[in-house]
């Protein structure tokens, strides 16, 4: 490599290395070392109380083209009226160092509970999004993103 | 420490003029270039075509801001000489590189602006990649988009557009690939999991996922050029301006797409 | 001063839902990703995002190092009178911005 790494604006890039690769990260690798388990982060979010599937709708892209910034939609049936709404929405990711991805809060006013963001992915895993209805149920979903990696990596 | 084996623009100049190929006519049939747009998923392609969704429209935002202001020299702001962007920036972007008669040579939409803003405005020069620099760029490239890419048809950029198109089919690096290896002869195909483009440079600056970030033209050949293993041409690098002329010729007429998103 | 778009539609009828777009360009330095020297980034996020509608909590986010840089966050609000929204985000280093905007629903 050159001696053309001066460029400050590039600390945010990541490390420096010519890498012409090819790469698609196998199923096998180890994930990257962990603050907390996921189960011990869903714990902590749902307490003892049972979870249960469906109500719930992800969005994630299956295959991922950059797991810098990964789209993520969670839809959850439900009336949103006082009597009967979504009160918490947390997401989980298996392989991030992280467990948590994003909480979200919501009222009644909402009118749906379907709300948007982008997220992180580190490696290919599954995402689970739980939810707490306003009558202590829990419910949830999850979905698979398989993270690509570009061939010719920034320099 | 990788060389890379570049033949001198000079003699490849020659040798084409000589084999009598037309400057600036190869790459890709008119009617099959596409955007990397096109390859792209739903989902990002989305990000891409809602302006409140899409990153690249936080630097734009800057960029409009950075147009209204005043400088600390007291010349005018951008505004003061070209009016509202909408009015006087509209296509003008879709017609660079251009040639620069002050400096007898081409110039990019970049560089055009900083001589504007040191000349004009009194203003202190911007680092390439800086943020200020890409925001006003990214900006003043909106006002074209959609516009159809058309590089002027100047005779005086003639040899530079045959340089450009030199440097993207020459081989170089340790790999010893030409650009077009891969972004003419194979594209659609995948390198690995990665799908091919045709390496259009249509939606500059613009949001690379890879870089969490804005970046120019520039910055994506230096990342290409790094991944084939040669060395990248120093930023401003007038091999830059001959290439990014080359690939917009060889790029028309498809749509200016600033701020476009990538992976 | 850090860049905010927010996208919501500027009038609606009673009982609309409507969709709320926010953006903001932030780092989100996640704390797990080394410089060029080697050495682990320090954390820099958002940890926070809420919204008020005339004073009353609307929506309200905890963001982790999992959010992507430039934090996208959309969720809906059911039109019932006109007022004002606030946005305000809230992170390390002392991060605190807040945004507003107007909405007329008749």
């Amino acid at each position: 490599m050159s001696g053309k790494r001066p460029d400050r604006r590039r600390v945010l890039a990541g490390a420096a290395g010519t890498v012409l690769t090819v790469a698609l990260r196998p199923a096998e690798a180890a994930p990257l070392p962990r603050t907390e388990t996921t189960e011990s982060a869903i714990r902590r979010f749902a307490g003892s109380n049972a979870i249960r599937q469906g109500r719930v709708t992800l969005d994630l892209p299956p295959l991922v083209e950059n797991g810098n910034t990964v789209p993520l939609g969670v839809n959850v049936e439900s009336p949103m009226t006082p009597a009967d709404h979504v009160r918490r929405i947390g997401v989980f990711n298996e392989r991030n160092p992280q467990p948590n991805v994003v909480t979200v809060h919501l009222r009644p006013e909402a009118g749906r509970a379907q709300v948007s963001t982008r997220i992180r992915l580190a490696d290919s895993q599954r995402i689970t999004a739980i939810a707490e209805m306003s009558d202590g149920t829990y419910w949830s979903a999850s979905a698979d993103a398989i993270v690509t990696l570009a061939a010719c990596l920034e320099g | 420490m990788p060389h890379s084996v570049m033949v001198k623009p000079p003699l490849v100049l020659a040798a084409l003029l000589l084999s009598g190929l037309p400057a600036g006519a190869g790459g890709i049939a008119p009617a099959d270039r596409r955007s990397g747009f096109d390859h792209m998923s739903q989902e990002i392609r989305s990000m891409q075509g809602d302006d409140a969704a899409n990153p690249g429209m936080l630097a734009v935002a800057d960029g409009a801001e950075l147009w209204a202001a005043s400088p600390a020299s007291g010349k005018p702001s951008c505004a003061g000489c070209h009016g509202a962007a909408e009015v006087g920036m509209r296509g003008v972007a879709a017609r660079y590189p251009a040639w620069d008669a002050r400096d007898s040579r081409p110039i990019d939409l970049q560089g055009r602006i900083e001589q504007c803003r040191r000349d004009r405005q009194g203003a202190p020069a911007l680092p390439h990649e800086s943020s200020e620099l890409l925001a006003l760029t990214a900006f003043v490239a909106l006002q074209s988009r959609g516009a159809p890419i058309a590089p002027p048809d100047d005779a005086r950029l003639d040899p530079a557009r045959v340089e450009g198109r030199a440097l993207f089919e020459g081989r170089m690096g340790q790999l010893g690939l030409s650009c077009a290896n891969c972004h003419d002869d194979n594209w659609g195909r995948r390198l690995g999991a990665a799908l091919i483009p045709q390496g259009q440079p249509t939606g500059y600056p613009l949001y690379r996922l890879e870089w969490q970030g804005l970046g120019s033209l520039q910055r994506r050949l230096r990342n290409c050029l790094t991944g084939m293993r040669a060395d990248p041409f120093a930023y401003d690098a007038p091999e830059y301006v001959a290439l990014e002329l080359y690939l917009a010729t060889r790029a028309a007429p498809l749509p200016v797409e600033t701020p476009a998103v990538r992976p | 001063m850090a860049r905010a778009l927010i996208n919501l539609p500027k009038t609606a009828k009673p009982g609309d839902v409507v969709t709320i777009k926010t953006l903001l360009s932030h780092p989100m330095e996640t704390g797990f990703r080394p410089g060029p020297d080697g050495r682990i980034l320090p954390r820099n996020i958002v940890t926070e995002f809420v919204c008020h509608f005339e004073g009353d909590e609307v929506f309200r986010a905890e963001l982790y190092p999992a959010s992507a840089a430039n934090p996208y966050l959309t969720f809906t609000w059911v039109a019932t009178r006109s007022g004002s929204f606030t946005f305000t985000w809230r992170g390390d280093n002392g991060f605190d911005q807040t945004e507003t905007a107007v909405i007329a629903v008749s």
